[in-house]
Parts: structure tokens; sequence; C-alpha cells
């Protein structure tokens, strides 16, 4: 009798934790699920290439907004993607004292900055001395969010490169110098890649960050001192508005931007999963 | 025989300098990192200073919000910020630790890697997208299959009274949890799978099922981490800013009630900040990111420190 009882409440709470992960599922099928139905039927040629129209008026796209976020995860990863990547090398091979534990610290604590937070920087430290919103000043706020993940996940995969190759190198008399970019990034590089392009996929859905400093655009981008379009922040605008047109629009590129994303996100894994087999 | 001299001579002194400057200009991007946390504060502060000089410390306790009249306090949201944040709790933790458990103890091998990296799937999909899910999916569903049992229920507590629109605190706690699930149950899941197996197999052995083990033998020593991981699951909610200001209804006013609209720190920034029009407007607002900051990043650094303190005392056991 007892030990019926035990074997029933390990069944009912292994059960209980399934079904926690079952319910935690739901959400993500119901938002891919909703994103695909309501969005498909907007996507044509045309909206992935045509500037946004104003409201009342059939037909439109979000070309600029897709042109403008490449070129702010662009700008992103032009001043997130050597500072992170360097910093994190410095992190795993040089690290290994207070100043390195405190970076290595802050780099962690940085990953939580919110990403609102991260917008307004980008509007006191740019848009406030440029006085204009601009493509550059997104990319600056990006950027924020951008180099602690990539610091961090350069320094974890590098010290992850096996001691035994680095002392080989170094006692055949190749500098340190040479031995970290010649060997030891070489062997890290696929955990450094990944490490990259899921932040990338991470920054390029950012919404807050982009608000007000990027701002918005109804043509094309005109030069990176400019405000330009970007498809969170159009997607956005669409999503709050009170027009029916303008939801739909608001789908579809919910759509584009969420293949876009998992693209990349699923990819780069699948990818680095295939060659740590080899 | 001098040229062998000046060739060993050269390939030394080059070491030396080469390896010098590679440590400097690595070091130095290193360094980036702190000038950028200080620069972050640094703007931050200084921009605030003009709100902060005119409301001090009433800031943080005034309910005012009225931009035509210039008045500013932040308490509205603060109190926003809290409550939703809490609410998200509430809903995430037991859902995580069930996750967390399953993927780590009880689930079949196989199974675990793609569950796990499922839920982490989650965590990619960019917040204004849930947010659009938010107000067109779930918001409707809270309104009419979750509110009105609550209020026939539980309506005597003043939590669930008033009418329901749809958009309200209840709806923003909600999609908070949805979005903090992901981050509080994968650093549950590694915290859990730090503990040593010979603490399993020794509850096992003395007969426990599954969850006994679990209970008597994983839980209390995963204890700290866990907390660690629910902290870092808080932090992610007080920071969280477009879902949340897609559903949460913009309200400044503190309402008892969780159907009511409401408001957080992050969500009036997102809303109101490139509006804002007077000096004392925006250095409000600034001011209200600076203690967003402030916040996250105390509550960043006791969740590592819960975290890491159990991570090393495995490792170093190992060693």
């Amino acid at each position: 009798m007892k030990w019926n009882k035990r074997k029933l409440i390990d069944m009912i709470m292994s059960n209980m934790s399934a079904a926690c992960v079952v319910i935690a599922i739901i959400p993500l099928v119901s938002i891919l699920y909703t994103v695909i139905i309501n969005g498909i039927s907007s996507i044509n040629p045309d909206f992935l290439t045509q500037l946004p129209k104003p409201v009342g008026e059939p037909g439109g796209g979000l070309g600029n907004a897709i042109q403008g976020t490449f070129i702010v995860v662009g700008i992103a990863s032009l001043i997130g993607l050597p500072i992170g990547i360097l910093s994190g090398v410095y992190l795993s091979e040089y690290g290994e004292n207070r100043f390195g534990r405190f970076v290595s610290f802050m780099a962690d604590v940085l990953t939580g900055t919110p990403s609102v937070v991260a917008g307004m920087f980008g509007y006191t430290f740019i848009v406030l001395y440029f006085k204009s919103f601009s493509a550059i000043a997104g990319g600056v706020a990006l950027s924020v969010l951008m180099i602690p993940i990539v610091t961090r996940t350069t320094e974890e995969s590098l010290k992850l490169v096996p001691g035994s190759i680095k002392e080989a190198s170094l006692a055949l008399g190749i500098p340190k110098w040479k031995t970290t970019l010649y060997i030891v990034i070489s062997t890290g590089k696929s955990g450094i890649i990944t490490g990259a392009l899921l932040a990338i996929a991470r920054i390029s859905g950012e919404t807050a960050p982009l608000l007000f400093t990027s701002f918005g655009n109804m043509f094309w981008a005109n030069g990176l001192d400019k405000p330009i379009s970007t498809m969170p922040v159009q997607i956005y605008t669409y999503a709050i508005a009170p027009y029916p047109d303008w939801h739909a629009k608001a789908w579809a590129g919910a759509l584009v931007l969420i293949i876009l994303i998992l693209v990349l996100n699923i990819g780069v894994r699948f990818i680095t999963r295939r060659k740590y087999g080899m | 025989m001098d040229r062998e001299h000046l060739s060993f001579f050269r390939i030394s002194r080059s070491k030396i300098s080469g390896d010098f400057i590679f440590e400097v200009v690595v070091g130095f991007f290193a360094l980036s990192i702190l000038i950028l946390a200080f620069l972050l504060f640094r703007e931050l502060f200084v921009e605030s200073g003009l709100s902060r000089n005119i409301f001090g410390l009433g800031f943080l306790t005034s309910s005012t919000w009225d931009p035509v009249k210039e008045v500013f306090g932040a308490l509205p949201f603060i109190f926003g910020t809290l409550v939703s944040s809490f609410l998200a709790l509430l809903i995430a933790v037991p859902f995580s630790l069930g996750i967390a458990i399953y993927l780590s103890e009880l689930a079949p091998e196989k199974l675990r890697t793609p569950l796990s990296f499922i839920i982490e799937l989650l965590a990619s999909i960019p917040s204004v997208i849930i947010g659009l899910w938010g107000i067109f999916i779930l918001a409707p569903f809270i309104r009419d299959y979750l509110a009105p049992p609550l209020s026939t229920y539980l309506g005597f507590l003043p939590l669930f009274q008033g009418p329901m629109y749809g958009p309200s605190m209840l709806t923003g706690g909600v999609i908070l949890a949805i979005m903090i699930i992901p981050i509080t149950s994968s650093v549950s899941r590694e915290v859990i799978m730090t503990v040593p197996t010979h603490q399993r197999e020794a509850a096992l052995a003395l007969g426990a099922t599954g969850w006994e083990t679990t209970q008597i033998a994983v839980l209390p020593y995963a204890r700290s981490g866990i907390f660690g991981a629910v902290i870092l699951g808080f932090g992610r909610a007080i920071g969280e800013t477009m879902a949340v200001t897609m559903v949460i209804g913009n309200s400044q006013k503190i309402s008892e009630s969780l159907f009511s609209p409401s408001n957080t720190m992050a969500s009036v920034i997102a809303n109101q900040f490139s509006e804002a029009t007077s000096n004392l407007h925006v250095s409000s607002l600034i001011e209200i990111g600076f203690l967003l900051l402030m916040i996250s990043i105390i509550i960043n650094i006791a969740a590592r420190i819960l975290v890491w303190k159990l991570l090393r005392v495995e490792s170093g056991g190992r060693a």
C-alpha cells in the first residue's frame, strides 16, 4: 500500500513536469502558427521590394525596412564584432588576472542591460551629439547589446581549445601571439562564428533600442546620418495602429523577420553540430 | 657566425615585442568593455541631472506623472514593473522548475536535447513579434477565457475586480512569464545538471523513486543556483520592453486590480521618449532608464554570484 502511494506520487510528479514542457511549448507553436497564417497572404515580391504606402492606399511594402535592418545591423556588427571577439581573445588567453576576471564579470553583467536602456544610450551619446536620429545611432545602440554577448561566447569557445595544442605550438618556438592567432583562434573558429551569428540574430529583432535612435523613415535609406526604417520598428508601428490593413502588414513583416532570425538560429546550430560531429 | 647570432637575436626580440603589442592591443579591447559600462552609466546619470535636481528623492515616491504641468514622479512605473515582474515569476517559476527537472532528470535521454532546443527557441523570437501575438491572440484570450472565471471565483479579492478589456497588468504579467521561462528553465537545468551523479545514485540505492531522488538528493543541492536562475528571470522581466509595452495598456494610474491597464518603467520610456519635447520630460524618462539600469545590474550581479558559486564549487570538487 505504502509502496503504491510512493509510486503514484512519482508518476504524478513526472507527468506534471512533462506537462510543464508541453504547456511551455504552446505559446511558441501558437506564435509561429499565427504569424505564418496571418502573414503568408500578404507576402509577395512587391511587399519585399516596395516602399510603404500611406494609410488607405493598397499595396506597398517593407523594402526600405528590410534594407534598413541590414544597414543598421551591419553597422552594429562592424562595431560590435571586433570589440567583442578581441576582448574575448584577451579574456581567454591573457585574462587570468584580476583585471581579466573583472572584465569578464562586467561583460556578463552587461548582457542583462535592458534593451530600452541601450536605446537611451544611443540617444544621449549619438543623437544628441549630432542633433539627428540616424542609422549610426541605431547601430551603436545595438552594438551595446552585442558586445557583451560576443565577448562571452568568444571567451567560452576559446577556453575549450585544448591546452596541449597551445603547448605544442609554444614548444616549437612559435611566439604566443602567433599561437593565439593561428592555432587557438583557428581551432576555436566555429565557436566564435556561431556566437557572432547568434548575436546578429538576437539584435536583428530588437525594437526598443531603435525607437529613438534610428527612428523610422518612409523612404529608402539616404545616408547613415539620417533616420532609417527598420523591420522591427515598422512592425511595431503597424501593430499599434488602428488600421486592419496595417495589421496585415505587421503580420507579414513579422513573418519575414522571424524567417530571417530562425534561419540564422537553426542554421548556425545545425552547421556547427555537423562540424563537431566530423 | 655573425649572421646566425643576429638572426637569433632578431627572432627573440620580435617575439618579445610581438607578444607585448598583441597583449596590449587585445587588452585595450577588453578595457573598452569597462569603458562602455562606464559610459552607459555616465551618460544616463548626467542626462538625468535636471530631473534629479528638481524632484530629488521625491521622484521615487510621487505618483503624479503630468507632462503638461511638467510634474514627474516615477512611482506608477516602479509599481507596474514590480507587480508585472512578480506576477511573471509567480507563473514562470513553477513551470521553469518543472521543465528543468523533467529535462535533466526524468525525460528519456533522446528527448532532452531537442526539447530544450525548442524551449530555448522561444527566447530567440523578437519581443515585438511576441507583442504582436500578445495584442491579437493572448489579450483577447485572457479577456474571454481567463478573466471571467477569475472574477467569478476570486472576485472578492480587489486583485480581480473591475472591467477587463484585454490590455492589462495581468496580460503583461502573462506575456513576461512566457518570455522568461526559457532563461529561467535553461539556467535551472544547467545548475541541476551540475549535481554530482553519486548524490542521485545514493538516493536511488536506498530505494527512492525518480521523483523522490529529485526531491531529496538533487533539489536541495541545486537550491541556491535555482534561486539565481529565478533572479536572472526577474532581471529579464524588469528590462523587457516591447511585448509589455504592447499589451499592458499604458495607464499612469496605480490600481489594485490586475485587470486595469498599467505601465512599466521600460514601457513608459518606449511610449513617451520619442514624443517628449520638454527637457524636463526627457530628463525624467532618462532618470527612469538610469534606475532601470541600476536595478538590472544589481539583480544580475546577485544572480551571477549565486549561479557561479555553485558552478565553481562543483568544478573545484572535480579538480
